[in-house]
């Protein structure tokens, strides 16, 4: 599998998603924001605040030359991750429903979170077990996922919330902190697997999820 | 030419807590309010002269990039200049 991590002006840990790819022996690459994604079998959208994050967190990005034939991309199935900013992209281009809102008590958050694993029927977490307790960290200020009642249900329905909150830290709906699309290959989520990917770090939990990318690739 | 004054709001449904941190701010003055609500404010100048060409640039750049409909809502007002 081939994997690009696409770099923004602004991005950030996007050398934490190549490392632990690169560590998991894929064949990884940096893709700048004003060159073309080819034939990656993963995209992963980083975190960090693409162009200042003006107007709205993801709503400049979604512009950029990259992304120009990500819908495309999506459409063939191969897979999609966005963490934190990249969430707040896949949202602003519609890949994902809902939206990304200032965390509830107004603070910039960067903690250590628990997440509960909902969905394990994924490309992204097939090697977790549902309600696995996993710890990611999360570092944002807009992370307060709303949907409305109807998207809401549409979400419950087509068994879309891949990870709750423990412990809601910023007033996501639902406790929400990453779903995928109905399709199931594009997962965008708040909280930063790429920065669990190593003991030293403080946590390791988030290798389990490259690890069920690779898995994936290689049952198909 | 036309300057178009844009007002970016939440939906009244989506909780603003810049608002109600502000409401808090001010109660600490002893200025005591029913309710605040913080917005974005966008100013452009437009080459058009007539308001209905204008408004329906407006409303496109707003359903296109300005707006998130998902939780934000607008309203706009038109002033020509000479």
């Amino acid at each position: 599998m081939k994997a690009g991590v696409i770099v923004f002006p602004g991005s950030n840990c996007d050398i934490d998603a190549y490392k632990v790819l690169e560590k998991l022996n894929v064949e990884v690459k940096y893709i700048w924001h004003d060159e073309k994604i080819d034939d990656e079998d993963l995209i992963v959208l980083p975190g960090g605040f693409s162009y200042g994050d003006y107007l709205r967190c993801g709503a400049i990005a979604r512009f950029a030359r990259v992304l120009e034939n990500i819908n495309e991309h999506i459409e063939k199935g191969k897979l999609v991750l966005g963490i934190c900013n990249g969430f707040q992209i896949l949202t602003e281009l519609k890949a994902l429903p809902g939206a990304l809102l200032r965390n509830k008590n107004l603070n910039f958050i960067c903690s250590d979170c628990n997440l509960i694993v909902e969905n394990t029927d994924t490309p992204f977490t097939n090697l977790f077990k549902k309600g696995d307790i996993v710890n990611f960290p999360i570092a944002h200020g807009e992370g307060n996922y709303y949907i409305d009642d109807e998207g809401l249900r549409e979400l419950i329905k087509n068994n879309q919330i891949v990870f709750r909150y423990q412990n809601n830290p910023n007033g996501s709906v639902e406790d929400i902190a990453g779903i995928v699309n109905k399709k199931g290959n594009v997962l965008g989520m708040m909280p930063h697997p790429e920065r669990a990917q190593d003991k030293l770090l403080g946590g390791e939990d988030g290798l389990m999820l490259f690890k069920s990318i690779i898995a994936y690739f290689k049952e198909a | 030419m036309i300057k178009a004054y844009i007002d970016v709001t939440l939906k009244k449904s989506i909780l603003d807590p810049q608002g109600t941190a502000v409401k808090k701010g001010l109660e600490k003055l002893s200025l005591y309010t029913e309710d605040v609500r913080i917005g974005k404010h966008i100013e452009v100048l437009l080459k058009e002269d007539k308001i209905e060409a204008a408004r329906e640039k407006i409303d496109e750049m707003c359903r296109r990039l300005l707006v998130n409909f998902e939780v934000e809502t607008y309203s706009v007002r038109f002033e020509v200049i000479e």
